[in-house]
């Protein structure tokens, strides 16, 4: 493969197969932590670093893997990460930790994981995976940070915690409607701009 | 009077879908026609149930003793996983008609998130789940009633929204609104009216 069709596969993760704002996958933690830019960030790496080395791993094992057992297996190695990704967040970084809850343990059964590695590991090289969970990871974490971050601006007045008005702003915004209503509004306005509508 | 409080809590004030946005993959995937809903949320009911029984004695019995908590991801899926395909045998064998009722939903189950979800909020000692007193760990009767009561709020809310959805299909929405971002508007005023229940527990 070229150095452009290895920088392509990148670039596709973040337009043209965004995760968040085109495959609609993954929604449970795009509307559930993103109440602020910082946890969405958070998520959005948490999830990159899962999926990049889950990518890695099912590339590189997929010849040895029978085909009838292969998404249980697909499951254990990403659970696995995960469970990794875990322990060393309670460890280094508690905050993140416990605001991001249950959600972390659900990387598991984010579909973007299990989906990247049927649709894309299992047939790729292993350089080519880690590059396309490098392209996903990076589309899923700018869609969870904008998503955080207009939640954050509208909901409590801040901007990656620096707080630029006073006052609370609109509550509503910071708690469940809004997620839905901010991820709908930036899904259009991501349609309009990559000119899919 | 506990047990009022779990089952109301979880079906209205902590709606899995519309405020703590679990589940909502399937939530917005097969939410198109109210009969479709139905199925799955038969579906999801059953698997809850049955895995959330099997988790709790798993944790309780296997995991805390041998002090192997950190395997509680990796252990809980593969529960999970191995439950729905021998649900899935199981149903074909008995009922297939319930079986062809399912399709393609019951294997789904096993990336739907409230399972997992549900499973791992019970063990922990983190969550409060409407009690006065605050968090507590959850014994086998409540985890139970909190797993089916979940259940219903999933199926309440996925029922509601499909038939909302099939009102939509007729309306006249804009191009760049057509499809998942109209449906989560939908939602979000939802959301916005379950929010209304806050007050009750």
């Amino acid at each position: 493969m070229s150095q452009n069709s290895k920088l392509q596969l990148i670039v596709d993760g973040i337009v043209k197969n965004n995760p968040t704002f085109v495959l609609v996958l993954g929604m449970c933690p795009t509307l559930g932590t993103t109440t602020s830019a910082i946890n969405g960030l958070g998520m959005g790496l948490a999830t990159m670093i899962v999926l990049i080395l889950s990518n890695i791993t099912i590339s590189a094992i997929s010849g040895i893997i029978p085909d009838k057992v292969r998404i249980p297996c697909y499951i254990v190695v990403i659970a696995s990460f995960v469970t990794i990704v875990q322990l060393l967040l309670q460890a280094y970084v508690p905050v993140l930790y416990d605001s991001l809850g249950i959600f972390l343990p659900l990387i598991v059964v984010n579909c973007i994981i299990l989906g990247r590695a049927e649709a894309f590991a299992n047939k790729n090289s292993v350089g080519d995976s880690a590059l396309d969970g490098i392209g996903i990871g990076l589309g899923f974490t700018i869609a969870l940070t904008c998503v955080g971050l207009v939640r954050e601006i509208l909901g409590s007045g801040s901007a990656f915690g620096w707080k630029f008005m006073a006052g609370d702003g609109m509550l509503a915004f910071v708690l469940a409607p809004g997620a839905f209503i901010v991820l709908a509004y930036l899904m259009v306005i991501f349609r309009k701009l990559t000119k899919q509508a | 009077m506990e047990i009022i409080l779990i089952f109301v809590s979880a079906i209205f004030v902590n709606n899995v879908v519309l405020s703590q946005f679990l589940g909502i993959c399937p939530f917005l995937g097969v939410s198109k026609k109210v009969g479709t809903a139905v199925g799955m949320t038969a579906a999801v009911t059953f698997v809850i149930a049955i895995a959330t029984l099997v988790t709790f004695l798993l944790q309780k019995y296997v995991l805390v003793p041998l002090q192997l908590e950190f395997l509680q991801t990796v252990s809980f899926i593969l529960v999970i996983a191995s439950l729905v395909q021998m649900v899935e045998i199981i149903i074909k064998k008995i009922s297939p008609s319930l079986y062809q009722a399912l399709g393609i939903f019951l294997p789904l189950i096993t990336t739907n998130c409230v399972v997992l979800g549900v499973a791992i909020q019970v063990v922990s000692n983190e969550y409060n789940f409407g009690f006065a007193e605050g968090a507590r760990m959850l014994g086998l009767g409540e985890a139970m009633l909190f797993a089916i009561a979940t259940a219903i709020g999933y199926g309440l809310a996925l029922i509601l929204f499909a038939g909302i959805r099939e009102q939509l299909e007729l309306s006249n929405v804009p191009k760049a609104f057509k499809g998942v971002p109209i449906a989560l508007l939908t939602a979000g005023i939802m959301a916005l009216a379950f929010m209304g229940f806050s007050g009750l527990v």
